[in-house]
């Protein structure tokens, strides 16, 4: 490969960190919001998040060029196809940073309304996930990546385990059904951004190992997925 | 399909050629192309190459090279200059037999049969196993000529016999539309690309079960080497194709497997699209992403 191609690939790689700190940013912001009761946050969020966008689309264009010129193949194409799904993984917390602090400021308004004390450390397991998943890219550490991915599964029951707290309080205080229908979505999202942290672990696993580990009960031989799938 | 443990009677194999019912004769079937994840492992052995080491004089050029290629696919060897691969391809049908102080040791299977065994008629074995050149050597002869050439030597003389083989390895070479109506003007007018399917088309007339290529479209522009590249999807549906390229977009468009040969070693082997995606030796995954050779 040429000088020009490392150079595209430092840039690229150089675009994706900013975009992972920008995305990390957004996300605790709007955790803190949520956090803090703070109602105006939302449209300063919203202004980040477009930034976020311009990253997506100028990364998602900066891997097609690279593919389209230099064909990578092996470690290179599987870095480029995993910076371009991460972007998109991104893409997509920042759009529930945005969701999050929406919900925030309609639950702000109803000043009484109690909030799970579990939503807290749901919250911090999944930004913390998202941290963690980010480093494992940045440190090619399929290992901690795996460890993100074994981490998922506190976040789904401490989910199922705020949803049913929520559903109780719609059932016992009926004026409160508005408010914890916002702080269902806001649980809901909160599990989606660690949703998004593990697909980009499982990313950072193929990047490294060039082991796809989504859907484990899948057949993994030579020819054996494309056959399940013939079936 | 003549077994190729047909080799030490020589004439069995001449009268099967010119038999109507051979396959050379067939009507070539739909273009099959290479599909690489097609799965190998039903496939009979075409070529096993076991602990194979080669000299030239007494500089060692192979080390112990072992190297399995399923009938009916395609296997692309790849490497930087020098690592052996051509050299490995010549011994294939013995082509290095022809340098005087080569050396070859272990044990090389086509079909079943150790090939470096003395007995084994070469003449006969490279008439199995046919090679295209990275140049195209067309005869200084007509079109027709150049492929009714091998049938010919081997003992063919009836002129409608030929005129069929000789419409039938051009069809299967993707020629025939182009040529068909001046066969008998010469074969040196015709393109690079024209002139390397034809020399493929010559190699099909001996009826070969194997084909080595080495390098067959590095000399032609990009639309020849689209059409050779076309070509071999289709033959290796019928063939047993071991083809050397430098063009690593070429082996991973064309093969089923891909060998990856570095100072005379074979590194690693492995179906095409795991060798270009995720190589497990890291000279492989080195090389095939340029950052040597």
């Amino acid at each position: 490969m040429t000088a020009h191609f490392f150079r595209e690939m430092e840039r690229l790689h150089r675009d994706i960190l900013s975009m992972c700190s920008t995305v990390e940013e957004l996300i605790c912001d709007a955790l803190d919001g949520l956090r803090q009761g703070r109602a105006e946050l939302s449209s300063e969020l919203s202004g980040r998040d477009r930034e976020v966008d311009v990253w997506d689309i100028r990364i998602e264009e900066e891997c097609l060029k690279i593919l389209a010129l230099y064909h990578p193949v092996a470690n290179d194409l599987r870095r480029v196809m995993v910076v371009m799904k991460i972007a998109g993984e991104l893409e997509r917390v920042a759009d529930l940073a945005v969701s999050i602090s929406e919900r925030s400021s309609a639950i702000s308004r109803y000043g009484d309304f109690p909030m799970p004390g579990q939503l807290g450390d749901m919250a911090k397991e999944a930004l913390t996930m998202l941290h963690d998943s980010i480093d494992s890219f940045v440190e090619q550490d399929a290992n901690r990546a795996r460890e993100v991915c074994a981490r998922d599964d506190l976040v789904d029951q401490l989910n199922d385990h705020l949803i049913r707290e929520v559903v109780d309080v719609m059932k016992q205080k009926p004026e409160l059904i508005e408010p914890a229908m916002h702080l269902f979505s806001v649980i809901r999202h909160v599990e989606r951004v660690a949703d998004h942290a593990t697909n980009i672990a499982e990313d950072v696993v193929y990047m490294v190992e060039g082991a796809i580990i989504r859907h484990p009960r899948l057949p993994r031989n030579a020819g054996g997925l494309l056959a399940f799938l013939d079936s | 399909m003549v077994a190729i443990r047909e080799i030490s009677r020589p004439s069995a194999s001449l009268n099967a050629m010119s038999t109507p019912a051979g396959p050379v004769l067939r009507v070539p079937p739909a273009v099959a192309g290479v599909n690489r994840d097609q799965d190998m492992s039903s496939h009979a052995d075409a070529i096993n190459a076991r602990r194979m080491n080669f000299y030239y004089g007494e500089n060692q050029v192979l080390f112990d090279v072992s190297l399995t290629v399923p009938e009916r696919s395609v296997t692309a060897l790849i490497g930087p200059s020098g690592c052996g691969k051509s050299t490995f391809l010549r011994t294939l049908n013995r082509m290095n037999d022809l340098i005087e102080g080569t050396r070859c040791t272990g044990e090389l299977l086509v079909q079943g049969q150790n090939i470096m065994d003395p007995s084994v008629d070469v003449v006969l074995l490279r008439k199995h196993v046919g090679m295209v050149f990275q140049k195209s050597t067309p005869f200084p002869k007509s079109i027709f000529e150049n492929v009714a050439y091998g049938p010919r030597v081997a003992g063919e003389k009836n002129r409608a016999v030929l005129a069929e083989l000789v419409e039938s390895c051009l069809r299967k070479a993707a020629l025939w539309e182009e040529v068909r109506d001046r066969l008998n003007d010469s074969a040196m007018a015709l393109s690079g690309g024209q002139q390397q399917r034809l020399c493929i088309a010559r190699t099909l007339a001996t009826n070969p079960q194997i084909i080595l290529m080495d390098e067959p479209a590095s000399a032609l522009d990009p639309a020849s080497t689209a059409r050779i590249e076309d070509l071999i999807g289709e033959l290796c549906s019928q063939y047993t194709i071991v083809i050397v390229t430098h063009n690593m977009q070429q082996a991973s468009r064309v093969s089923h497997q891909t060998a990856f040969f570095f100072e005379g070693r074979l590194i690693e082997v492995g179906p095409t699209t795991r060798i270009f995606t995720s190589p497990a030796q890291k000279k492989t995954q080195d090389y095939i992403t340029g950052r040597f050779g």
